[in-house]
Order: structure tokens, then C-alpha cells, then sequence
């Protein structure tokens, strides 16, 4: 691929984006978070289902670029089937490849998801790929319905 | 025998390479690739001419304004007011009166908003467009809340036009304003304000003008158009950011209460009593930014140095091309196709959202807008979040709009 694209449009990232993971609504989620980014429009719903302490499913629908999409799929794909407690360590590692300049993490450890780190050579994207990161810990720690990435 | 060639030569049209020359930043490489920069609506580059004199006032002449007796003062008070002198003549202004020096088109309308708003009582009414930037909506919904104002908008029509059919239902008795915007940021429409005017004029309501995306394509003559108020922004006009300017018609800017209070806008002041200063320096709280406006004044000197036919012929031409080259592009819809339009175009591409557009523009060195463009009614209008907005000035060339079309078509072998 021409023009030095190739890290951020990895070919999983663009496989995610034209057929989204578990990209349905979810009418008997335990928990539902719309998560916004004021700055681009894009916008998602987080569906997650929470079970004893366990994630027994995650969805979502939205409408955004790329990487927003990709990511919040990918997310889906993660989760199914994690305790709540390994979500919440996810997200933390996720966002720290995800914005540190020094990751404690590196991205190769983080499987499949590792490819979203190339958003980190493009700062105005960050915000994309962590939007649906941002609703996720949203919807386990808090009550609230409604995040957004300002 | 070289100037009996140059004289046998046909008019020449518009120097493209000539005026690009005087824009230093358009000389440099972004990703490789030479710069194209084609966010013009966002703020336009300035001329070495505009770059030097704010240098030059820094280093020879910086001190403040109208209360120094040295001669530093004087020369700074003579480059602002000189700057003021330039843009009255430049829009037509009959005095410099008319002529307030604020930070931008937001703020003349946020000025107009509170002064003359003031004046509003509950149930009185303003009426705007659908096609407005968020700072001519904004400020008025602020009004609203305070003063229980009624906010009246003119629909605009699928092609992206003002709907004038609408209009007379609009205006009745209480009727205070009608404030629109000269041409669109987001779609580049030209708006009839001429028509709008007049309808106004016949039920004696007056006219704000937002000019900041007129002001770099069109020559404007407020006395000829006959408006109340008008603005703009220096750096939409090839001048620095931070400066702007509110046109406002003489008795009605000495009818109005000052916008803020502080230094520069009185003319004595006791605990029991304070008598402001006259026009325009009673909307002028506070040290102006005396290096912007003369940054401004300078642009604008640059400005009417220019061959204006044949900058807009120039650009209508790059318009056309630009418009026949996108609309070849498979899944491009352009958003807004109104008959009279500034050269601006605003796009989506199926299956590419415009951010990743904007990124893969990027790395290709084209400099686009992807987003709602602060107008998000007219993004709601067309069903689209945001859309990529190519706006061109006459530094732009064919040459950069084909390297435009190229890197949406790589957009969606990439994407789509």
C-alpha cells in the first residue's frame, strides 16, 4: 500500500470495518452505554450482557470511520466470555497501547487487538479507536448512560 | 523584441504561480507529497506582505494604542487606525465609525447578540437560516434563554439553497433581526441577500450580514447592499487569526449600550459616572490586537491589488472542475449544489467516512476538512454526520483537485 497507510489500515482493521462483529442490538443487555464523539459525530451503543461477574455477551451498533468501527468490533470480539475484572484490565492495557507514548504493553502481546496501536502515529485518530473502549468501562464502573471522548 | 512578445500575448488570465509565490507556507512537502492545501474555509494562508508587517510592527513600532504621547504610540495608533481606514474602504463603509475591530465574526455577532439584544423583550423575534455556522445560532439561543426571544430559521431547499418562499410567513410584528449568513461555510452557497434585504427593508427589520466565507471570494459593498450590520474574520480574509471586524451602520451602533467595559472605550470615568468613548472605540474594551489589525489592513491592501475578475473567473473555473472531476468519482454525492456557489465542495463517498478520508488525504499532503464543519442542521438536513469539504482560494490549482480526485479513488480501493 502506497503513501505509508499500511500501519493504521491493517487488513484486520479493514475486515472488522466492512463486516462488524456482533453488530446487532442486544433488548436484554444488563447494561446499555451510547458512547460520542462530539469531535467527528461518531456515535455507538455498547450493549453488555453481565452474568455472576461474567460478560456472557457484548454488542453493538454505530456509525462512524474505520477505525471507530473496527475497534468497537474487535472490543466484541475480546470480551465475550471475560469476568468483569478482566474487561477492566483490557480496557487499562488497550487504552495504554492505545496513548502512551512508553506502553507498559507491548502491542504484539495484546493479540489481534495489537493492530489498533497504529493509531498511535496518527494522534487526531486515537479518539476513534478508543471511543468504544471509553463506553466499555463506562458501562462496568459507572451507572452512567452516556460518554463521550471530550 | 522580449516586450513586443510580451505585449503580442493575450491578456493573461490569473498568474496561479505568481500568486503562490507570495504565500510562503504553500512552498513546503507534507508526508513527501507538496503541500495542497485546500481547507481555505477553515482559515486561508497569508501573504509574505502580511507576515512582514506584523514582524515589522513588533520590531519597530509595538506600544499601545491612543493614550502615549511618545512616538512609538503614534506610530502604533497610526498603524491601527490606518488598518481601520483601509477595511472602511474597503467594504465601503462611509466613516470609520462604522468600524469595530473584534476578534473575529463570532464575536461581532456575540456583540450584536448582547448590545443591540439588549433591547429585546420577551416574545420579540429573530429570525436566521438552516444554513448557518453554529456562531450565528448560538448566540441567539443564548438570547433566548435570557430574554425569552423567539428564534425563527428559513428552511433551505435539497440543492442547499435558502428557501425564499418561506420568508414573508416569517417576519410579523415582532420581527427584530434578521440575521443570515452571506454564503455557506459548509456547503458554499451563495445566499440571495440582496432579496433578503429588501424583504426586510419593506418591513423595516434590520440586517446582519455574517460575512466570514464571503468575504475571501466576493467583493462587498455594504452601502451598496444596504445592510445594517456586516462581519468577518481576518483570517478567513488572508489576515491573522485573532482579529475581525463588525460593520455596523452608524446610528444604529450609536443607539446601542457597550458590549464590554474596561480601558480604551470611555471617555471619563468616576464611581458615580462613566461617560464612553464615541464610536467605534465604545465596543472596544481593552487593548485591541494593534499587530492583527494591521495585519488585516495589510491583506487587504494585498487584496485590492488583485486583478478580482480574474481571480473569480479563476475560480468559478476551478470550481467547475473540481465539480465535474468529483462527480465522476463512483459513490460521491456532493452535498449542496446551489446555482450560485463560492468555490467550495462539500462531499461524501459511500463507504468512506470522512475522517478516514481526511487521513488519507493527508498522507497524500492534501489538506481537506472532514466533519459537521460547526453547521451540524445542515448535516442533519442531508442525513450525513459530516461530510469532506474541499474549499479552494486563487493560490489553488487544476493540478491539486486532479491529485484531490486521485486520493478519493485510492480512498475507496483502500476502504470500500
Amino acid at each position: 500500500m502506497s503513501d505509508d497507510l499500511s500501519d493504521l489500515y491493517q487488513e484486520l482493521i479493514l475486515d472488522h470495518k466492512r463486516r462488524p462483529r456482533n453488530f446487532r442490538e442486544m433488548p436484554d443487555a444488563t447494561r446499555t452505554v451510547d458512547g460520542h464523539n462530539p469531535l467527528c459525530g461518531d456515535q455507538l451503543r455498547l450493549f453488555v450482557k453481565i452474568e455472576a461477574g461474567q460478560i456472557v455477551d457484548v454488542s453493538f451498533l454505530g456509525a462512524g470511520c474505520a477505525i471507530s468501527m473496527a475497534s468497537a468490533s474487535m472490543l466484541t470480539e475480546a470480551l465475550q466470555g471475560q469476568t468483569v475484572e478482566a474487561a477492566q484490565e483490557l480496557f487499562a492495557t488497550v487504552h495504554d497501547v492505545l496513548t502512551s507514548d512508553h506502553p507498559r504493553t507491548d502491542p504484539l502481546d495484546l493479540g489481534s487487538l495489537g493492530v489498533l496501536s497504529g493509531v498511535h502515529n496518527y494522534p487526531s485518530r486515537v479518539k476513534c479507536a478508543t471511543l468504544s473502549w471509553h463506553t466499555l468501562n463506562t458501562a462496568l464502573t459507572s451507572t452512567d448512560d452516556v460518554v463521550t471522548t471530550e | 523584441m522580449m516586450s513586443a512578445v510580451i505585449q503580442a500575448a493575450p491578456k493573461a488570465g490569473w498568474d496561479v504561480e505568481g500568486v503562490r509565490r507570495e504565500f510562503p507556507i504553500l512552498d513546503q512537502e507534507v508526508h513527501g507529497h507538496p503541500l495542497a492545501y485546500l481547507d481555505n474555509a477553515a482559515t486561508t494562508q497569508k501573504p509574505r506582505v502580511v507576515i512582514e508587517a506584523m514582524d515589522r510592527y513588533y520590531r519597530h513600532d509595538n506600544a499601545n494604542v491612543h493614550r502615549g504621547v511618545h512616538s512609538l504610540a503614534e506610530r502604533a495608533t497610526a498603524g491601527l487606525e490606518g488598518a481601520r481606514e483601509t477595511v472602511r474602504r474597503y467594504i465601503n463603509a462611509r466613516s470609520t465609525r462604522e468600524i469595530v475591530f473584534l476578534r473575529g465574526s463570532t464575536e461581532a455577532i456575540n456583540l450584536v447578540a448582547s448590545s443591540l439584544g439588549r433591547s429585546f423583550q420577551a416574545g420579540d423575534e429573530v429570525i436566521i437560516s438552516a444554513l448557518e455556522h453554529h456562531a450565528n445560532i448560538i448566540p441567539w439561543q443564548l438570547l433566548r434563554e435570557q430574554a425569552g426571544i423567539v428564534l425563527r430559521v428559513l428552511p433551505i431547499t435539497p440543492a442547499g439553497e435558502l428557501d425564499l418562499t418561506a420568508l414573508p410567513a416569517l417576519f410579523n410584528a415582532r420581527t427584530r433581526l434578521l440575521a443570515v449568513s452571506h454564503v455557506s461555510n459548509a456547503l458554499g452557497t451563495i445566499n440571495p441577500v440582496e432579496t433578503l434585504i429588501a424583504a426586510a427593508r419593506d418591513r423595516g427589520v434590520p440586517v446582519l450580514l455574517d460575512g466570514a466565507q464571503a468575504m475571501p471570494h466576493l467583493r462587498v459593498d455594504v452601502q451598496a447592499l444596504d445592510c445594517d450590520f456586516y462581519c468577518f474574520s481576518g483570517h478567513k480574509l488572508f489576515g491573522p487569526t485573532g482579529i475581525g471586524v463588525l460593520y455596523g451602520r452608524e446610528e444604529r451602533l450609536a443607539a446601542m449600550p457597550p458590549y464590554q467595559g474596561g480601558g480604551e472605550m470611555i471617555r471619563s470615568v468616576s464611581f458615580e459616572k462613566t461617560t464612553f468613548a464615541g464610536l467605534p472605540h465604545k465596543f472596544e474594551a481593552g487593548t485591541p490586537d494593534i499587530a492583527g489589525a494591521i495585519g488585516l489592513g495589510r491583506a487587504i491592501e494585498y487584496l485590492e491589488a488583485l486583478d478580482w475578475p480574474a481571480a473569480q473567473a479563476y475560480e468559478d473555473d476551478l470550481l467547475r472542475h473540481a465539480t465535474q472531476q468529483l462527480q465522476g468519482v463512483p459513490g460521491l454525492r456532493i452535498i449542496g449544489q446551489a446555482r450560485d456557489k463560492v468555490a467550495v465542495v462539500s462531499f461524501v463517498v459511500e463507504g468512506v467516512h470522512p475522517h478516514d478520508m481526511g487521513t488519507i488525504l493527508d498522507r497524500r499532503g492534501l489538506a481537506v476538512r472532514a466533519g459537521h464543519h460547526c453547521a451540524m442542521p445542515v448535516m442533519s438536513f442531508y442525513g450525513v454526520p459530516a461530510t469532506t469539504r474541499a474549499s479552494m482560494a486563487f493560490y489553488n490549482t487544476h493540478e491539486e483537485i486532479d491529485r484531490l480526485v486521485a486520493g478519493l479513488q485510492q480512498a475507496r480501493e483502500l476502504l470500500v
